[in-house]
């Protein structure tokens, strides 16, 4: 049956535990192209047969290696896809620099790919909050309490905050 | 779990599959019984590589078991029976296997839905037995009692999918799912909502895939609110994923 190589990839992948990313399987994968292109040649000659020698009764042998393909390309396809899904989940869990255990699963193209990324994130956080940027990747759930710390950077005197209390701003003091 | 992993959600129960979900991917490798109305020729190659390197996470036995001896054209061919669960049954046979007209095969759905076609010229589909009259009339009777798991890890998506086929019983199929599911969530929801710290095998070893899936998301519910009664939501912890990595990093100076 074909195919069998192309599922044993997504197996593979469906096992990791949640998010998890395993060795990237080279092999596997160089054999799932291998059984496409052995299909793909053999129904182009059998195409060439059923057109110029009027065998018509290839067609369904034809059609059964074109599914064969298509399935060989859909599981390739989802297993680099989901891949670089659980890459991406790394530069929000891990941060920028991951740790060479990691690095070592990964293809060279996917490391490629999570540089771009890590770039394209980092363009973007710098794009963000004025001057400095901000780091999204820090501080996901919402602060907890309703005061936050506040250190002054100039005099300003008193102020009046929205319930009515006053608080004198002074240079580098911190109101709580 | 990892928070940041957004994996393609399985879309069975809709009207198509979502070309890169492994979910559904899996599903659509489960085999039904098909009959042939052609013949197939040079497939040589088809049924040589048996299954027998691929492992299923799922228990259900599947094979193909093709006709007893015919003659066509002076050649014989002989019986297989392979199964996937006994790879060392037959030796490698020559590959001199032909699929002909009219016999009956186990093919995966996605194979099954590629040839299908509304004039039925290369296939023509049956249904597998959980899906038929006896099958519903067992459902309806009770659905609590029957082991999804066992009768195919992905049942509902399966069966919704397998609507694409046009079969006259369509409509009982649908409603026999719909109704099956209904009979069976409550008992799921309240597992879910009420096993807390404890071991789940028991509660989840009957349930198919998609509702293994539920349990599951109930079950974060329950930690998530948990979590959050004893004030830990607030608390910076590692993330699992980290936590899961120093693991494995240890073992992996260990061997």
């Amino acid at each position: 049956m074909f195919c069998e190589k192309a599922m044993e990839l997504i197996r593979e992948l469906h096992r990791a535990p949640e998010g998890q990313l395993p060795a990237f399987n080279e092999d596997g994968l160089r054999q799932v192209l291998e059984e496409m292109k052995a299909l793909y040649e053999q129904n182009q000659s059998d195409v060439n047969e059923a057109k110029s020698g009027g065998r018509s009764d290839l067609i369904p042998t034809i059609k059964f290696r074109h599914c064969s393909l298509l399935r060989n390309r859909r599981c390739t396809v989802a297993y680099l896809y989901d891949r670089l899904l659980r890459i991406r989940a790394l530069r929000w869990e891990y941060g920028s620099v991951l740790p060479n255990a990691l690095r070592f699963h990964m293809a060279a193209e996917e490391m490629e790919w999570f540089n771009n990324y890590k770039r394209s994130l980092a363009t973007y956080m710098r794009s963000l909050g004025g001057d400095e940027g901000l780091d999204i990747t820090q501080d996901m759930k919402p602060p907890k309490s309703l005061y936050i710390e506040v250190r002054c950077l100039k005099d300003y005197g008193e102020f009046e905050v929205d319930d009515g209390t006053s608080v004198l701003l002074k240079k580098n003091s911190q109101p709580g | 779990m990892s928070e940041a992993y957004f994996r393609v959600e399985s879309g069975a129960l809709g009207p198509e599959e979502n070309f890169l979900s492994l979910d559904d991917i899996l599903m659509s490798h489960e085999k039904l019984p098909v009959r042939t109305e052609t013949a197939m020729p040079r497939l040589g190659a088809f049924f040589l590589e048996r299954s027998a390197g691929a492992e299923t996470d799922n228990a259900v036995p599947q094979g193909f078991a093709l006709l007893p001896r015919l003659e066509c054209s002076g050649v014989i061919w002989l019986t297989a029976a392979l199964t996937s669960q006994a790879p060392e049954i037959l030796p490698p046979q020559p590959p001199m296997w032909l699929v002909l007209q009219g016999s009956k095969l186990e093919l995966p759905l996605w194979l099954a839905k590629g040839l299908f076609d509304n004039k039925r010229r290369i296939l023509s589909v049956e249904l597998p037995k959980i899906y038929q009259e006896g099958w519903r009339t067992v459902f309806s009777a009770d659905p609590n009692v029957v082991d999804l798991h066992k009768m195919g890890p992905h049942f509902y998506g399966f069966g919704s999918q397998l609507l694409h086929f046009d079969s006259p019983e369509n409509a009982d199929i649908s409603q026999s799912l719909l109704q099956t599911f209904i009979g069976r969530f409550r008992r799921i929801m309240d597992s879910s909502q009420n096993a807390y710290n404890e071991d789940t095998s028991a509660l989840v070893a009957r349930l198919d895939e998609m509702e293994r899936g539920l349990f599951q998301t109930g079950q974060k519910g329950l930690n998530d609110f948990q979590c959050w009664e004893k004030g830990q939501a607030s608390q910076i912890t590692a993330s699992n994923l980290v936590q899961n990595y120093k693991k494995r990093k240890f073992t992996d100076m260990e061997d």
